[in-house]
């Protein structure tokens, strides 16, 4: 790489790297030593307004915000989930972080702060789109290596860049910072925002109505296919930050758009909240794959630190014939609470949901889906591999519903569950309710270790029990990495080897 | 409410007082005291998610009409003693002579004014241990208020089944049975239970299996329309131990069974199965609870249901495998057929595993008949009636087959047919 020329004593990056990797120790924990502007600490209706004057937001969001913090301020946090972690102090917490070379916006991408370039070139964003993000002259020319992806990357909580603007917006696409939709798409946000998620929803998705900060906003015009995979990387950086990102992605009738959403974060010691609110609405012969790959930092061997992430997606198949995919990865954070759902509403839409999820040491991770089948001929399928390690708890929670009026639908569910060490758990809670006779439901799980014969065979063939381990874990995760799209399948394959480093053995 | 009489409405469990005199007076204070900890159950209890516990917690049993089939008696060709309880009261008259050889049978009610008795250490203790980590307050309100039920303390091999029979004469009958059973080392004993009971029945059973011994369990319930049950089974086993449990259920308003199943000894087995078939205002519930807690177990849960005119079926079965207890083999399938779309499945087939040495699986199905296997069958001359009926009986025969006894799978599979045969004349 031409840009990661960093050299020590004659030592390549790469080396270098790899022993730190090897040392078990987080492969992106490092902290951007940046200026923060801070809201003071805690929550309130001044906070609220304070968020919303800095994003500059009209009257009518002000008011928005403010219903949905007096709904949360009446609400209990849920604690049905099986995770256990310290009770959180909301009022200790920062709601509002923003790198202070950001108080004003840059005119380009040449203002942007070096260091935050550094920060993307850690986390490996491809080279071209360093080159824009960078702002190097004329890099809008440059041909990119392979397939194109254009990134709104959100580092803490303000919308740094949004890059392939001019490409997209030939195309009708409007990929942006909500802060910037609100103000330039205000009848697109009125109509949409709440309406798959409502303000209310639960605990995590109201807090999150009443004091996201940012986040992105996608609208794909009519019968358009997105000419790029749309990514985002969510990054918390500031201690004692929560993250409160609000994605709102409209597919409109008969479009296309993929979407992947990656995440890493720096190395903390006190515990880190994220809670995120992801609505999807997908009209008449349209189709949203969103993609996730989750690998904050997810505390040390012992626990300590690591981030809280209580995720509310959601995606509403509004239209006739629509179809979502839900492909997540998620190996990071100390304790996860997160459940993309499908609102099947339109008759023949689809929804998939394609999982793994990765606890060890001691992460605790609860996550799952739900397919609510209202319309006809409605059709969805999980597929769930949960891998525990360490002393990890692994728990997916799934909900089936199929309603009276949605005739001739299908589920098909599969729920594997590995464990690796006799320390760990691993926990399959699903919900299966049918109101029809005409919809079949099946629903299939299993639980085992990782199999003797397997990891003989690899060894007799020279590889060591870390390697043999990996190897069949990510044969074991096979059908949900074949369904991520080809930059995340890569990574995703390198990241379930990572996760499990120093399980064995 | 205004704020100068708000006041909490009465809780009925400070009313309950319990009969503290003879052994089992401190099992049952103590219950009361778990029971009043706990509160009642309401609908808005996790656990109770996909079944209304109010007719079960409400004052007064909900009125139930008896309902005379006109049949010969369930399990009539068996050879068996026979108990018999009428509305949750103990009837000697109609039942056989209780004495046994390998089985020493007695009466709740007559025994606890004793001193000392074998079940003493054991009345409401399995019971306790089921109370974690669910909650299960109607048993808990069972072992306060029973005052009748029976005893078994089996010694050897049980030469024929022991019955107890159900009978139900009082539109508003309100029953609670409590049965202790004991099987020492090297016993084994068919168990079956049949008929109605009550208009609302709360029955507990407390099984206690020792090292190598069996227990095996056949139960038909009672198929008054209107009856309401709630059933809790707890047992405990040793190793190299057995339980079987088989459960049919054919009407009623709604029934709540619960197994909570403890394996603490290396090598046992235990298997609880049931079919149920439901037409109209029928709701039941299967809940199972089954705990590894010892290596080499396996365990196996089965169940079938038929639904239709709106009936309601719920599945909620739990393994949990705790730390330690290696080699486990865990089993469950959970399926329904709905023969209808007014009628309804619910189900939440879970499973908690903190051992990595183990293979455990569940499924779960729901849908109509196979359309193909009807149109075969009707492509081979078979009229599409008795092709339905052929189909749901294969369907529901997997479950029969966990039964040992074929002489009890074949009294229960002739029931199933003729509910299919009242449902083809109809």
């Amino acid at each position: 790489m031409s840009l990661d020329t960093e050299v020590k004593d004659g030592v390549d990056q790469e080396t270098v790297d790899a022993v730190r990797e090897v040392g078990g120790a987080y492969k992106y924990g490092w902290e951007t030593e940046i200026e923060m502007d801070y809201a003071p600490i805690g929550v309130n209706e001044d906070i609220v307004r304070l968020i919303s004057e800095k994003n500059k937001e009209p009257q009518w969001m002000t008011d928005w915000r403010l219903e949905a913090f007096a709904r949360w301020k009446l609400m209990k946090e849920p604690d049905w989930a099986m995770v256990d972690y310290p009770q959180i102090d909301f009022q200790e917490i920062y709601y509002y972080a923003a790198p202070k070379s950001m108080a004003d916006k840059p005119k380009s991408l040449d203002d942007v702060d070096p260091k935050l370039l550094e920060t993307y070139k850690k986390l490996g964003i491809p080279l071209k789109e360093q080159m824009i993000l960078a702002g190097v002259e004329g890099a809008e020319d440059i041909p990119a290596e392979g397939r194109k992806v254009a990134v709104d990357a959100v580092f803490d909580s303000v919308s740094v860049g949004t890059t392939f603007q001019e490409e997209l917006k030939k195309a009708g696409v409007i990929f942006c910072s909500i802060s910037e939709a609100i103000q330039e798409h205000p009848e697109l946000v009125k109509k949409y925002l709440g309406s798959v998620v409502p303000q209310s929803d639960n605990f995590y998705a109201t807090l999150n109505s009443a004091v996201f900060s940012d986040g992105s906003f996608v609208y794909i015009p009519p019968n358009t296919k997105c000419p790029m995979e749309l990514s985002t990387y969510f990054r918390i950086n500031a201690e004692n930050t929560g993250q409160f990102e609000r994605t709102l992605i409209i597919a409109d009738e008969g479009s296309y758009v993929s979407y992947l959403e990656g995440c890493t974060a720096p190395m903390r010691d006190t515990n880190q909240l994220h809670a995120a609110v992801v609505e999807l609405v997908i009209l008449d012969d349209a189709e949203i794959k969103y993609s996730t790959v989750q690998n904050w930092y997810p505390g040390d061997e012992d626990g300590k630190g690591g981030i809280y992430n209580f995720v509310t997606k959601r995606a509403d198949c509004r239209g006739k014939r629509s179809k979502v995919m839900w492909t997540q990865v998620e190996t990071g954070s100390a304790v996860t609470w997160k459940y993309p759902s499908c609102i099947l509403r339109g008759d023949d839409s689809q929804g998939e949901f394609y999982s793994i999820a990765i606890a060890n040491n001691l992460q605790q991770a609860d996550t799952g889906t739900k397919m609510v089948h209202l319309g006809k001929n409605t059709k969805s399928r999980i597929v769930s591999k949960g891998i525990s390690a360490g002393k990890a708890q692994n728990t997916y929670r799934g909900l089936v519903s199929m309603h009276p009026r949605a005739k001739d639908s299908r589920n098909y569910t599969q729920c594997d569950s590995l464990l690796i060490g006799d320390k760990c758990g691993a926990h399959t809670v699903p919900y299966i309710e049918v109101k029809n006779n005409s919809s079949r439901v099946e629903h299939e799980a299993t639980t085992s270790k990782v199999d003797d014969d397997q990891l003989f065979y690899c060894r007799q063939r020279g590889m060591d029990e870390e390697e043999a381990v990996a190897l069949v874990v990510n044969g074991f995760c096979k059908e949900v990495l074949q369904a991520l799209p080809m930059e995340f399948a890569m990574e995703a394959q390198a990241l379930v080897a990572i996760s499990l480093e120093g399980s064995v053995g | 409410m205004s704020a100068t009489n708000a006041k909490a409405a009465p809780n009925p469990l400070d009313a309950l007082s319990v009969d503290g005199s003879g052994w089992a007076g401190d099992a049952r204070s103590n219950a009361l005291t778990r029971l009043r900890q706990m509160g009642l159950p309401t609908k808005r209890d996790e656990y109770w998610k996909y079944t209304d516990p109010t007719t079960l917690t409400a004052e007064d049993a909900p009125k139930a009409a008896l309902f005379d089939a006109g049949e010969k008696q369930l399990f009539d060709d068996v050879e068996r003693l026979k108990v018999i309880f009428v509305d949750g009261v103990f009837d000697a008259e109609a039942s056989d002579d209780l004495s046994l050889e390998s089985v020493e049978i007695s009466r709740l009610a007559d025994t606890t004014s004793a001193d000392i008795h074998w079940a003493k250490p054991l009345y409401g203790t399995l019971e306790t241990n089921g109370q974690d980590p669910v909650a299960r307050p109607l048993a808990a309100l069972n072992t306060a208020m029973a005052t009748d039920g029976v005893l078994l303390r089996v010694t050897g091999k049980v030469s024929k089944p022991v019955s107890l029979i159900y009978r139900h004469k009082s539109e508003t009958s309100d029953a609670t049975l409590h049965h202790v059973i004991k099987v020492e080392d090297g016993g084994d004993i068919t168990l079956t239970e049949n008929g109605p009971a009550a208009a609302r029945f709360n029955k507990v059973m407390e099984v206690d299996i020792a090292d190598g011994a069996s227990f095996h369990h056949v139960r038909a319930q009672g198929r008054d329309h209107e009856r309401r049950a709630v059933t809790h089974m707890f047992a405990r086993l040793g190793a190299e131990s057995t339980f079987k449990s088989f459960t049919l259920t054919a009407n009623g308003v709604l029934t709540r069974n619960e197994c909570v199943i403890e394996l603490t000894g290396d090598d046992a087995v235990a298997t609880v199965a049931g079919a149920a078939v439901g037409d109209g205002v029928f709701h039941h519930d299967d809940t199972v609870f089954i705990t590894h807690d010892a290596v080499n177990c396996e365990s196996r849960q089965v169940f079938k249901k038929v639904l239709r005119n709106g009936a309601v079926g719920v599945f909620q079965g739990k393994i949990l495998v705790k730390e330690g207890a290696q080699k486990t083999d865990g089993y469950q399938i959970s399926q329904s057929l709905l023969l209808d779309d007014d009628s309804q499945f619910l189900a939440k087939p879970e499973l908690e595993i903190y051992a990595d040495d183990v293979a455990c699986s569940h499924g779960s199905t729901s849908g109509a008949i196979d359309e193909d296997a009807l149109f075969y069958l009707q492509s081979r001359g078979v009229p599409l009636k008795q092709a339905q009926d052929l189909l749901v009986l294969a369907f529901l025969a997997e479950a029969l087959e966990e039964i040992d006894s074929e002489e009890l799978s074949d009294a229960l599979r002739q029931r199933l047919e003729d509910w299919l045969a009242r449902r083809s004349a109809g």
